[in-house]
């Protein structure tokens, strides 16, 4: 699998994401600068954590308008894969890949933990995790809050494109469990393709049980498989 | 403008004889802008010049220290070509009129500090020190000093995994606000604050120069009384989004190797970057201030050269080298302007359009002054008699559910401490634990003092925050390697509070040397007073030390089924404990005493074992004692405990919650049990079994009974309610 990781001014999860592509899928990405107007040749482009441009505006705002979105906007439509974690999630909603709006959490502060997820679905990108299967990411966010109109959110429902959600222990979606008031639980959603991907929290900070955890590196092998 | 009077002088801090010293310096009376310019460097702040001849008695030197102290951060080898980077700095007054943005510069400039030296920033810890929980004003401060560190490293991206915080009355009029950043640098791609040969060009990059933080080094050299909150625009405004381009614009650049030197615009800005930078190559610097990037229109030259901005650096280039360094802050949006030159005169020449405005000799700006305090002796300390009777499970809830020792968790789930993927130990465990990018080793980092041993005995409370962080790196099974020291005080001007310095100077030396710990780097923050009322001493130390195999990580979470090791003896000193305090109400007392040599054989074998792979779990015992650290074990693990006190020497009190100094709890499978008890005979270390984790509760033979859950409960619930104004201060 041939991957791209785009670096925004104020991306912080890029070098991250780049060692996790690399160890679990054994080929190591290709950097690319926010300024560059074209993409190489990829199956998968990755848009990182971070602090795009400062989160001034709104986060993801500006990042949505700079030169190389107008390729990852292209490449999308030609069908290649597109991975938004965190800022990457706020800029997809930001450019309108992604419907809804992450605005700030229901907290009002920045949330750093682990948190239990449900997947549902049939993303390519959780391919490696079965149906109904509860794994763990860690999220770290101040603007983690998914929010939709009402027919947006039957649609995603109806379609099956909510496919991860914070959940307790037991696998319920329930308030306690819910980091930042996202409507539904809703961590993670795909287009109606399920060719782009958007999630808040972070498979790259556990890809090895020395980080608390190995979820990550399952997720990255499985969509290297998925995607390659 | 009429030539600056003595009375000037004064107004900006300057006595009347420092007044008369730069006239004899300059011989002829300086201008306002060169007054300014002298008040700045000579300022407590800038000089050190009251501390520093005490700060000459610490041990700075061993084997592994690549740079001491003197520049901007202490530089100490961790093998295979790596050094780290690290020092802690206060930002005391800025945190208490303006809490969110005093507390994000402080970190902003503590990161500088160590990215100037080429070293890409991998950690940042703080140590935080508020006044009674009840106080009017605590909890605001709490929020805002969170919510600017948070801001500040997340922005960054660079992860915030560890620290402390206390609260004691002794803070209510001035908080402590003290920001550790630790980096990582190739031994061979250190650079220096040394602005090199005459003739190199002098380069300032980052952000834009506005009036904000004009006389902020002043500030802190002052004490406050009624009205500070009227300070509030000396207070900067930190913006994590610039010093991100700038860190990384900075490390590309010097990667071209055309950097010659770097120092990063903090206290007393331009000023002192550039004094500093001339001194140490014994060269002499000319800046055209016109040239300096400005947001505000119309400043004067003295305005541009002691703005404190944010996110500045200045740093001085190989000749011809203009056009790379300004390609390279180009691509990362930023201002880079060439606005003077390394010259041969020895001199500070500054000029605005063509015009001389000031002209003065590098030397003594620098050198500064040394002043010789008076202080006065302490009163030797007494332990006082602690009532030991009454203890009972109880003790042990009202303990751990304390505001000095519930749950941190309110406040670093605030911070990224996952970021850069190499956080083996997050928060809430003894040290740190942070994996050297791509290796096996990791360093493991800590922030100590204990506020009530050092009111109490100054000498003694930093040679037990020494002790301490020595015990919570080898509990991580780290072995120590070097320190940095932020020493917060009342006015300097106080024989009794400069006799506390000289105290805790003198402990800080006797446990440094004792323990083989050179201190690298620090600060001294004075005039932590309000209203004439000094803070408690606070040395503050951060500690460093360096795991060889990441896999051999110290845990504090045990595994159940095994058991309860206790290394080390059990004194039952009760005086200046936490008990004490929690439960009777006792503030008075001398705190444990702290055997030196103990605590290094101890910390030894306690590694020792971690590295063999013989010990499952450890945690250094402290605050509350042998009952508290049991418990934090436990609710780590979500296990119980049994534990019964080997023999009936000490009351039930005593035993639990005494604080007797160089001790651990290690978790041991039970067979590895026998092999620990005979290694320990043999290097002659106490130690002994009082019992086995397991079950869902622990019990404390001759106290009693608690679930874990409800340990936990107790232990996780203080601060949020507190925070969210649901509990009193004091739960």
């Amino acid at each position: 699998m041939k991957a791209v990781v785009v670096v925004f001014p104020g991306s912080n999860c890029d070098r991250d994401v780049a060692v996790a592509l690399a160890r679990c899928t054994g080929c190591a990405p290709t950097l690319v600068w926010h300024g560059a107007t074209s993409l190489p040749p990829c199956d998968l482009v990755v848009l990182p954590g971070g602090f795009s441009y400062g989160d001034y505006l709104r986060a993801g705002a500006i990042a949505a308008h700079s030169p190389i979105m107008r390729s990852v906007r292209e490449a999308a439509a030609r069908g290649i894969a597109v991975l938004g974690i965190c800022n990457g999630f706020q800029i997809l909603t930001e450019t309108g890949l992604l419907p809804g709006a992450l605005v700030r959490n229901a907290g009002l502060r920045f949330v750093c933990r682990p948190v239990d997820l449900r997947v549902e679905g049939d993303s390519p990108f959780l391919a490696g995790f079965t149906p109904g299967e509860c794994i763990r990411f860690p999220v770290a966010h101040m603007e983690g809050n998914y929010q939709t109109d009402p027919e947006t959110l039957a649609g995603l429902e109806a379609e099956g494109r909510i496919v991860l959600r914070y959940v307790d222990a037991e696998g319920g979606v329930t308030e306690a469990a819910n980091p930042n008031g996202s409507v539904a639980g809703i961590a993670g959603i795909t287009s109606a393709s399920r060719r782009i991907f958007g999630l808040m929290p972070h498979p790259e900070r556990v890809i090895g049980d020395e980080l608390g955890g190995s979820d990550g590196r399952r997720f990255f092998a499985a969509v290297a498989d998925a995607l390659a | 403008m009429s030539a600056p009077t003595v009375n000037d002088a004064v107004r900006l801090g300057l006595s009347a004889d420092e007044y008369r010293q730069i006239i004899a310096h300059l011989g002829r009376p300086p201008n306002a802008t060169e007054l300014g310019v002298f008040s700045a460097m000579w300022n407590e702040h800038c000089s050190y010049k009251s501390s520093r001849r005490w700060l000459r008695t610490l041990p700075t030197t061993g084997d592994q220290v690549i740079h001491g102290p003197g520049e901007n951060a202490g530089v100490v080898d961790v093998g295979d070509g790596w050094a780290v980077v690290f020092k802690m700095e206060s930002h005391n007054h800025p945190s208490f009129i303006e809490p969110y943005q005093g507390a994000a510069t402080g970190v902003g400039g503590i990161l500088r500090d160590v990215f100037t030296m080429g070293a890409r920033p991998v950690a940042i810890l703080n140590s935080l020190r508020f006044g009674d929980p009840d106080h009017a004003k605590t909890r605001h401060l709490v929020g805002g000093v969170v919510g600017g560190i948070g801001g500040y490293g997340n922005c960054m991206g660079i992860p915030t995994v560890g620290g402390e915080c206390a609260f004691d009355p002794g803070y209510n009029g001035n908080i402590l606000v003290n920001a550790m950043a630790v980096g990582l640098v190739r031994r061979d791609q250190i650079f220096l604050a040394n602005a090199g040969q005459p003739g190199n060009p002098v380069l300032y990059v980052g952000a834009r120069t506005g009036r904000d933080g004009i006389h902020g080094a002043s500030m802190a050299s002052a004490g406050f009384s009624d009205g500070a909150e009227a300070r509030r625009p000396t207070v900067q405004i930190g913006d994590p989004f610039m010093e991100k381009l700038l860190l990384e614009a900075c490390l590309e650049l010097m990667a071209t190797g055309v950097v010659i030197g770097i120092q990063d615009m903090g206290a007393a800005g331009l000023t002192s970057s550039s004094v500093e930078m001339a001194a140490r190559a014994e060269v002499g610097i000319r800046l055209d201030l016109e040239r300096v990037p400005v947001r505000d229109a119309g400043m004067t030259p003295l305005e541009l050269m002691l703005s404190e901005s944010q996110e500045r650096m200045l740093m001085t280039l190989r000749p011809g080298a203009e056009a790379d360094a300004a390609a390279v802050f180009q691509k990362w949006g930023l201002d880079a302007v060439v606005i003077g030159a390394v010259t041969d005169t020895g001199r500070l020449e500054l000029a605005m359009h063509g015009a001389a405005v000031a002209d003065l000799p590098i030397g003594p700006l620098a050198e500064g002054l040394v002043y010789e305090r008076p202080t006065t002796p302490l009163p030797c300390s007494t332990p006082v008699s602690v009532p030991d009777q009454q203890a009972t499970i109880d003790s042990l809830l009202a303990l751990i559910g304390s505001p000095n020792l519930a749950s941190r968790r309110w406040i670093w789930e605030q911070y990224d401490h996952g970021v850069m993927g190499d956080t083996i130990t997050p928060p809430g465990s003894d040290a740190a634990v942070v994996r050297i990018h791509g290796t096996d080793r990791a360093l493991a980092l800590t922030a100590d003092c204990t506020p009530r041993y050092c009111e109490a005995d100054p000498r003694l409370g930093a040679i037990q925050a020494i002790a301490e962080s020595y015990r919570n790196l080898s509990a991580a099974g780290a072995r120590p390697l070097a320190v940095t020291d932020c020493l917060n005080f009342g006015s300097p001007e106080d024989p009794v509070v400069m006799g506390t310095f000289k105290a805790a100077v003198e402990g800080l030396s006797e446990a440094c040397r004792a323990l083989g710990l050179p201190i690298v780097s620090g600060n001294v923050s004075f005039y932590n007073e309000t209203d004439n009322c000094p803070i408690p001493p606070t040395p503050q130390v951060g500690t460093v030390g360096l795991i060889e195999d990441v896999g051999r990580t110290g845990k504090m979470a045990p595994s159940p089924g095994t058991s309860v090791l206790l290394v080390g003896s059990a004194e039952g000193h009760l005086s200046c404990s936490l008990y004490a305090r929690e439960t009777h109400g006792l503030t008075e007392g001398a705190p444990p005493p702290v055997d030196l040599d103990a605590e290094r054989r101890h910390g030894e074998w306690v590694r020792e074992q971690i590295s063999g792979g013989r010990a499952d779990a450890c945690h250094d015992i402290s605050d509350g004692g042998l009952a508290v650290a049991l418990a934090e074990m436990c609710i780590a693990a979500g296990t119980g405990a049994s534990v019964r006190p080997p023999d009936e020497k000490l009351s039930p009190a005593c035993f639990y919650f005494g604080e007797d100094q160089a001790r651990y709890l290690l978790a041991a499978q039970s067979e590895q049990v026998d092999g620990l008890l005979r290694a320990a005979a043999k290097d002659a270390i106490p130690v002994r079994t009082l019992g086995r984790f397991g079950g869902q509760e622990l019990q404390l033979a001759s106290l009693g009974s608690v679930a874990v859950d409800t340990l936990r409960r107790r232990h996780a619930g203080w601060f949020p309610s507190y925070m969210n104004g649901t509990t009193e201060g004091t739960g």
